[in-house]
């Protein structure tokens, strides 16, 4: 859950409170609060945390970063079923 | 050279260790703060690939491990009690508490549910007003923003079946402990990158004028954490002491004033116990008063319960730098990621699943994108 994924963000519901938007994290996309961010637009580059934009990044740093992460099996992690993963620790799967 | 040809640049990689190899005259020992850079170092081999003269000593920076044992027994009440929505992140599902895990209590009829954000667990208490949703609002800077905003959220919106099991903790008071321990190593710090990306640097200089150690704040990826020691080391031998930011893409001086105005308006700074480690002055956050009403410690009565951590278990000692996993007697025998004794051997993050998964004894090198299906290796005796 430290994990801080970068992603892209591809649309801005300006009418959400807190500011929300849909960020593209390399094939998967999710909601996120943008209001840390709150002057991001769409097409830019984002940290995210728990669902929560916290820094902007540069393409080139993001789309590096989100290869490795791909890579490293980091992103199935993040967004992968926490349960099946439990239970394949607890070794009960 | 060991496993260099899977970071994503290997010749800058070759070039960075040259140059740390060229600048390190004597020995020196630098501490890694974050979880992910841990977690990082052991994958890439990073520990292994630097000279001798540079030791990595693996800190406290895993949220999930240095949550106390007493807290996880209070989530365990709390979520064993009819009527309640416990909402966790994933990662803390299999952490041991004295004699269960959120993972059992579910099996057991609890209502555990893992959410990605703190926000879905306020939108389960807002489509589910008979029920009491309770969020464990664990994690260090990094995590505050988030859940800082979903309790300020809860009270805009009148939502009164909301609370926070909070157990929020704070870098710089953790520098001070390490650094005034009195069996403390550590020379220079890798400062965790994104949790100066909200909070930025300035708690840092003082504690590197009055420690007089370098601290280079560092980001996680391989190459990050391969500059953070090369200017790390450059310092040391020079004799600095600076705070330098080697993670500029994503840290800037100020942090992120927004994030920090809503931390503190939600949280006051509090004292803290560690897990492993003990209390801490100043270590932590908790509701202010005027949120309160959403603190779940009081709210479900559990603020009495006080726990003892297993005597077997060293995870405190690695969490200092103290030791390494390997030295424990537990490690890969009583204690493993399926048996676990203590959190620093469940967490992604922790510094013994990390040793466990990549193996640092008689290690094959890892397979390229191969982190998951490591835990299929027989543990190390």
């Amino acid at each position: 859950m430290c994990l801080a994924v970068p992603g892209k963000v591809v649309a801005i519901d300006d009418s959400a409170d807190p500011l929300t938007g849909l960020v593209d994290f390399g094939g998967v996309q999710k909601q996120a609060c943008l209001e840390y961010v709150s002057d991001v637009r769409v097409g830019e580059y984002v940290i995210v945390h728990v669902g929560f934009a916290l820094q902007r990044l540069d393409e080139e740093s993001a789309l590096a970063s989100l290869k490795l992460f791909e890579e490293l099996g980091l992103l199935e992690e993040e967004f992968g079923d926490a349960w099946e993963q439990a239970e394949k620790e607890a070794g009960t799967a | 050279m060991k496993y260099i040809d899977e970071f994503n640049d290997p010749e800058l990689a070759r070039r960075l260790l040259d140059e740390i190899r060229a600048t390190a005259t004597r020995p020196w020992a630098l501490m890694e703060v974050c979880g992910g850079q841990t977690h990082s170092i052991i994958r890439h081999g990073i520990d292994q690939l630097l000279p001798e003269q540079v030791e990595l000593i693996h800190g406290p920076g895993c949220p999930v491990c240095v949550t106390p044992l007493e807290v996880i027994d209070k989530a365990l009440e709390i979520a064993s009690r009819p009527g309640v929505i416990f909402c966790s992140f994933g990662d803390m599902l299999r952490v041991p508490g004295t004699d269960r895990d959120l993972f059992r209590v579910k099996g057991e009829g609890g209502d555990v549910r893992v959410v990605y954000s703190p926000l879905d667990a306020l939108e389960l208490a807002r489509r589910n007003p008979d029920r009491e949703v309770v969020f464990f609002a664990i994690g260090f800077e990094t995590t505050a923003p988030a859940n800082a905003m979903a309790v300020h959220q809860a009270r805009r919106l009148g939502l009164s079946n909301f609370s926070l099991l909070v157990s929020h903790v704070r870098v710089p008071p953790a520098v001070e402990a390490i650094m005034t321990a009195p069996e403390c190593r550590v020379q220079g710090f890798l400062a965790a990158g994104h949790v100066c990306s909200v909070m930025g640097m300035a708690e840092y200089p003082e504690l590197a004028e009055r420690f007089r150690v370098p601290m280079v704040v560092t980001g996680f990826e391989p190459l990050d954490i391969l500059e953070g020691i090369r200017r790390a080391v450059r310092q040391l031998e020079r004799g600095e002491h600076r705070v330098e930011n080697a993670y500029p893409r994503a840290v800037r001086e100020e942090g992120n004033p927004a994030a920090v105005r809503m931390i503190e308006e939600v949280f006051e700074v509090t004292d803290r116990s560690w897990r492993g480690i003990g209390r801490i002055p100043a270590s932590g956050w908790r509701l202010t008063d005027a949120f309160r009403a959403y603190d779940a410690e009081h709210r479900f009565d559990v603020g009495g319960i006080r726990t003892e951590e297993p005597a077997e278990c060293r995870a405190g000692e690695v969490l200092q730098g103290l030791i390494k996993p390997t030295e424990c007697a537990a490690f890969g025998t009583t204690c493993t990621p399926r048996t676990p004794l203590g959190a620093t051997m469940v967490s992604s993050e922790g510094a013994c699943a990390a040793y466990y998964l990549y193996r640092r004894m008689n290690a094959p090198a890892p397979q390229a994108g191969g982190g998951a299906q490591q835990e299929e290796v027989a543990p190390v005796a």
